[in-house]
């Protein structure tokens, strides 16, 4: 098990070293000059040698590299192009309305995943099982922009009932923020959602068939408590495990939902600075999400090992 | 052993081969879901193919009536440029197909090479190769794709090369998984005492036996490239105008939601049919070939160590 745990942590810090190295080679893959492409028609020979030499640019790339590394371990990101701001405060800045939208749209995925996979594994082969599995299926396949836009072409401009986009911190406005975050919790959600009914329904159905299950049937025990006691208990396993994995994954689809209803979170921050071509700011939202990917990764991983007893990892 | 000996044996091996793909397909369109997904796939193949031909007017004609409602002679409305949108879905069929048949194709090509040699090869060439996946592996696709966007500059070849890069990692996991199940097989390890090279073990006895779930996770990966194609020019970072790619239609139509929701409603609803008709096919696929491979779907939410 420690060595399961100081090969995976090790695993894992290798990655995130190879990952900064791609999130580096970004800025000097640009063909030509990334500041003077940055800058654009705005070119003043001043600003350009500042930015040129504030980015570091005019040394050897083995030496920028260190450089950057050294500022990214001790939280200095380097200066927007743009805005002339410490990317980290930007980035900070856009931290909490990811992290709860993240976590809001986690909410709702659970809340359909969970009763929805269980009913149709206890019910395989009903019609209940078929409606939730071409649900799923319909879920899984859904452009999730798209049906955002439609939520919004629905729910405020036809019916009124909620605002169209934007953002309200909770601690300013609880209830503005919860009228906010439902149609983007909900678009990210269902389709979040649908992903984990099937591995919810497979899991209980995997535990259902189990030896152990057939033997508290056998007994005579009421299918309620052998439910709870037999199946769920040993079906969650997994289903944690892939709800962990699956608020990874969620991040990217964070990107085009932050978008659709104007989140100010990280995802829409990297897409303006790709935009913009405010390299530093792209770099530093690129790597704060897939550190944020392969911690949550990590962190899964080694519950799973700690919950499971009977997994060894030799 | 004589030559007619030889036939003799041969015979039965190539009629169970073809018998195992005609039971295969039988299986396949005997699935409803999966016979839905394929006739729908059939009539995008059309539409790519034919588009021009069958829409009642070009992609870019201009002239109509600006922001009309679906009627008879615009079944799906015009656009804010006084377009067809019907005919711009229509055509748009080409777009999603070619970028997913293109950056499928990287992927699957680059995936099924990095992942035959380093299953079949494993030690330090298999750690270094399969750690660079995990590498590429740690990105949110979309978020990949955009930063390779980012560099290359927005355009439909680069979104190809963005997307098949960033799918390339799940082929590579699925095609080394299977080489290593495949490697210490008896049949294997009996060719090479016979002498085979390498090249030759790898293309005439691994390759065939790891197959079926390549072509699963191609069909999945089709739909999932689509997705992402649609989101890269809705993000308008993919697709440039004029040319009809449904995730662009989809850009074009939500600034103006309230004004023209066909405009958004019927690109959408072709990416979603397309995305999941693949879905269906390959799901089906799966039942079909190797029903212990698990989707795309399921293998992305198992992470690192799948």
């Amino acid at each position: 098990m420690t060595g399961y745990v100081v090969r995976r942590v090790a695993q894992s810090l290798l990655a995130l070293l190879g990952v900064s190295v791609v999130v580096f080679s970004l800025m000097h893959l640009v063909p030509g000059d990334p500041v003077r492409t940055a800058l654009g028609t705005r070119f003043d020979q001043e600003a350009y040698e500042a930015l040129r030499a504030r980015a570091g640019l005019d040394r050897p790339v083995l030496v920028q590299y260190a450089q950057w590394l050294g500022g990214v371990l001790t939280g200095d990101l380097g200066v927007s192009f743009r805005s002339g701001r410490s990317v980290s405060d930007v980035i900070m800045a856009r931290v909490p309305a990811t992290a709860l939208l993240a976590g809001a749209s986690l909410l709702v995925a659970l809340a359909i995943a969970l009763p929805a996979g269980i009913v149709s594994a206890i019910r395989q082969g009903k019609p209940i099982d078929y409606v939730a599995t071409a649900l799923s299926q319909i879920g899984v396949s859904i452009p999730d922009f798209w049906y955002g836009i439609m939520l919004i072409l629905v729910f405020s401009l036809w019916l009124g009932w909620l605002p169209p986009s934007g953002y309200v911190s909770p601690l300013e406005d609880p209830t503005e923020f919860l009228r906010r975050v439902t149609m983007p919790a909900v678009t990210i959600g269902v389709v979040t959602g649908a992903i984990l009914t099937r591995f919810t329904r497979s899991s209980v159905l995997e535990s259902l068939n189990a030896e152990h299950v057939r033997l508290a049937r056998a007994k005579g025990l009421p299918e309620g408590r052998i439910l709870r006691e037999h199946v769920l208990r040993n079906a969650w396993i997994p289903i944690v495990t892939v709800t962990g994995l699956q608020l990874a994954t969620l991040l990217g689809g964070i990107v085009v939902v932050e978008v659709v209803f104007a989140w100010p979170g990280l995802g829409r921050l990297a897409l303006d600075a790709v935009v913009n071509r405010d390299y530093p700011v792209m770099q530093g939202a690129v790597l704060v999400i897939a550190a944020a990917f392969l911690v949550i990764n990590l962190l899964v991983d080694l519950l799973y090992a700690r919950l499971d007893p009977r997994i060894s990892y030799s | 052993m004589s030559a007619t000996e030889a036939t003799a044996d041969d015979r039965p091996v190539v009629d169970e081969h073809r018998s195992q793909w005609r039971q295969t397909w039988s299986i396949l369109v005997s699935n409803r879901m999966a016979l839905f997904g394929l006739v729908v796939l059939g009539l995008l193949v059309v539409a790519a193919l034919l588009g021009e031909l069958l829409a009642p007017h070009g992609a870019n004609a201009q002239g109509f009536e600006f922001y009309a409602a679906p009627s008879l002679d615009h079944p799906f409305g015009t656009d804010n440029l006084g377009r067809d949108v019907f005919s711009r879905v229509l055509i748009g069929a080409r777009t999603s197909l070619q970028v997913g048949a293109v950056s499928v194709g990287i992927s699957l090509v680059a995936g099924t090479l990095l992942g035959l040699v380093a299953g079949y090869r494993g030690g330090w060439l298999d750690a270094v190769l399969m750690r660079s996946m995990d590498v590429l592996f740690a990105f949110p696709i979309v978020l990949l794709a955009i930063a390779i966007v980012a560099v290359l500059g927005p355009s439909i070849t680069n979104a190809m090369i963005a997307i098949g890069v960033a799918f390339t990692p799940i082929f590579a996991r699925v095609v080394r998984g299977s080489v290593l199940s495949v490697r210490e097989e008896v049949f294997v390890r009996a060719v090479r005492s016979l002498g085979a090279s390498d090249v030759r073990i790898v293309l005439r006895h691994i390759l065939p036996n790891v197959a079926a779930p390549i072509i699963v996770q191609t069909s999945l990966s089709f739909a999932f490239a689509i997705l992402t194609e649609a989101a890269l020019s809705f993000l308008g970072v993919g697709v440039q105008p004029p040319t009809p790619a449904w995730g662009l239609m989809l850009q074009e139509g939500r600034g103006v939601i309230d004004l023209a929701w066909w405009m958004g409603l019927f690109p959408g609803l072709a990416i979603f049919l397309t995305v999941m008709a693949f879905n269906v096919v390959g799901d089906g696929l799966r039942d079909a070939l190797d029903p212990k491979q698990r989707s795309i779907i399921e293998s992305r939410g198992q992470g690192v160590d799948a």
